[in-house]
């Protein structure tokens, strides 16, 4: 298990170094001077140019910047956003959890429906229950979400006003940020309907994020059923009389789910790339909505921080994905 | 007297075409997409001859009309217009031809280099494969949307920026199925006597190796063309692909938000027309790897 660990630990290090190397060319890739760029149209007196590039350290050799760089980010320092002028680090910080509480109702959604479907559609193999789910699952895998999420808003928000547009909890509350999500402070404001409204606004987004998973996570899920109820064991369960519960539920799913659990995680990269789509037609308050914002604005320390915790957080979420690969499965650990 | 064996016709192994378009049109689905998309070709090619009105063109005498079937819809816009009065699809027809173009550049792109730094992997192996593969792990180890979005921050937003950006970010799942179906035959005989044969190293590579991995890579190439479309038109909805006014689906869905409720019709085509193209992709795609590659069936 060690020598697992430390192979996959010795896959992350390079993978975190490109990553700031890629944000770190990000401000020197972009053509044209960007203290020029930051200033904007107005322009700026060449005393504050040459001050601001010393300031920014861009006088200096490119190796030295990037070292300096790089120790800055092992502290926290991602530098201030242009905008705002508070430090990229935690504007994130307040914007994450948002994010988290759409993917992770997208998740749940996705997997609430996907691993039944999928495992069902497995058992009725060639019936048309299958064929539906194969049917939805390609066109969801095709969907457009950010087009989805306009047709979503389209019937259930305009045309039958059963769910808000946008935004994360209606205008007549206030609620007091403890935790971030918006979920649990809800509840925690006492105050009546507030959960209610958050409930309200979460749902069509989290559909529309979990529309590609669910694709995903149901013709995974039949294809690991369908390779499993081939297998022997199947057989001899079924042969000693065993209920066709019992059977699919308890011997096949076993096993069918080792390679399920591996696509739900890599799902979370797919989602969190989903959130930026997601959130900026929901006007969702969350990381996803902030950086395409920053990229408008030209807020290029908020784009190189956004970017880089966002890969931060995939990489160690697939890391983790793997190790629980590992813990599930033990012929991983032993094999390599 | 000697007997004579007759080798009947039937018995002669069918043309590899043959062979394919045997097991490729058994597939109801995937036949279904290639039609859609000769048919999308098609109205992309002819879009000047076939298209209603130029796609610029501003009718200021008809804003918002709705789809001819509609009340207040006429003949004249099919689709109906959009806010400042262009109709609708005629731009979804000129708007077929960026799509494609993106797809066939992305993919070409991608394939091209792709190949190109998979060969060289799995022919050379060693360090410089260790390379090449570290740093392709590195660009999967970012969502792809995201790894696009940075790159066209660095070269600016442009339809030309968004397709280099996807085809970067493509490039990875090329690498590597290249880099593995040349490990799996370089130690094969027919290598080894082209070896022996006096073939250089450029020509075991890219004639005798390459032809033999080609399969999966006709049937990601495929599977790419749908994920291009499908890319391009989410960096052009959020602003960072092709600028408006170009006639690109997902920038045409752009700044749609704000009609949805009193014009469906300018937000629900030009999403329909992303849907269609890259289902019939996909199908095709998943048709395609059943028929030429029974080992990667899923």
């Amino acid at each position: 298990m060690l020598q697992f660990l430390l192979k996959r630990l010795a896959l992350v290090i390079p993978a975190f170094f490109g990553v700031t190397i890629l944000t770190f060319a990000l401000i020197h890739l972009i053509p044209g001077d960007p203290v020029l760029l930051m200033a904007g149209e107005r322009g700026i007196d060449p005393e504050r140019h040459a001050e601001l590039r010393r300031e920014m350290g861009l006088d200096r050799p490119m190796v030295v910047q990037y070292l300096h760089y790089i120790g800055g980010v092992f502290q926290g320092d991602l530098g201030k956003s242009l905008i705002s002028k508070k430090p990229v680090m935690e504007e994130f910080l307040t914007l994450f959890p948002a994010t988290i509480e759409l993917s992770l109702c997208a998740m749940i959604f996705a997997v609430t429906i996907g691993l039944p479907a999928g495992i069902l559609a497995a058992v009725k193999r060639g019936t048309v229950f299958d064929h539906s789910v194969m049917a939805v699952s390609l066109t969801g895998y095709s969907m457009p979400i950010f087009w989805w999420g306009l047709l979503l808003i389209l019937l259930f928000s305009v045309q039958l006003g059963w769910t808000p547009v946008s935004g994360r909890i209606s205008a007549l509350y206030w609620v007091d940020t403890v935790t971030g999500f918006m979920l649990i402070d809800s509840l925690l404001s006492n105050e009546a309907g507030a959960f209610t409204s958050a409930v309200r606004h979460l749902i069509l987004p989290s559909i529309v994020l979990g529309t590609i998973p669910l694709a995903v996570i149901a013709r995974m899920t039949r294809s690991a059923t369908l390779e499993v109820l081939r297998e022997d064991y199947i057989r001899t369960a079924r042969a000693k009389g065993l209920s066709p519960m019992r059977v699919i539920g308890l011997h096949a799913l076993r096993n069918a789910l080792i390679p399920v659990v591996t696509v739900i995680g890599l799902q979370v990269g797919v989602l969190l790339a989903g959130a930026i789509l997601t959130e900026t037609i929901f006007a969702w308050p969350g990381v996803g909505k902030w950086l395409v914002e920053s990229i408008g604005r030209r807020d290029y320390p908020a784009v190189q921080g956004g970017i880089l915790l966002v890969a931060t957080v995939v990489i160690l979420v697939n890391l983790v994905v793997d190790l629980l690969y590992g813990v599930i499965n033990p012929r991983i650990r032993h094999t390599r | 007297m000697s007997e004579t064996v007759q080798v009947t016709s039937s018995e002669a192994p069918p043309h590899p075409l043959q062979e394919f378009w045997h097991y490729f049109s058994q597939n109801a689905g995937a036949v279904v997409g290639l039609v859609f998309i000769c048919v999308i070709v098609v109205v992309a090619v002819l879009a000047d001859v076939l298209a209603p009105h130029p796609p610029f063109e501003q009718y200021r005498d008809a804003l918002l009309v709705p789809p001819f079937w509609q009340d207040g819809g006429s003949t004249r816009f099919l689709l109906g217009t959009d806010d400042v009065g262009r109709d609708i699809l005629s731009r979804l027809m000129y708007g077929a031809r960026l799509s494609l173009l993106i797809g066939a550049m992305v993919v070409t792109l991608s394939l091209a280099v792709g190949i190109l730094l998979g060969l060289v992997a799995g022919y050379f192996r060693g360090a410089t494969e260790a390379i090449i593969m570290r740093i392709m792990d590195v660009m999967l180890a970012l969502p792809s949307l995201l790894l696009a979005i940075a790159i066209v921050a660095i070269l600016g937003p442009s339809l030309f920026n968004a397709a280099i950006a996807i085809a970067i970010v493509v490039l990875p799942h090329y690498v590597r199925l290249t880099r593995a179906a040349a490990i799996s035959e370089v130690g094969k005989d027919y290598v080894t006597a082209s070896r022996v044969a006096g073939a250089g190293r450029l020509r075991i590579m890219f004639i005798t190796i390459l032809p033999n991995c080609m399969a999966p890579l006709i049937v990601q190439a495929t599977l790419g063309f749908s994920s291009a479309i499908l890319d391009a038109a989410a960096l052009g909805f959020l602003g960072l692909g092709a600028q408006p006014p170009t006639p690109e689906w997902g920038s045409m869905l752009a700044n749609a938000l704000q009609f949805l409720q009193r014009a469906w019709w300018v937000v629900t085509f030009p999403g329909l027309a992303i849907l269609l193209t890259v289902l019939a992709f996909n199908l095709m795609g998943d048709g395609l790897r059943d028929a030429l590659d029974p080992k990667m069936k899923v």
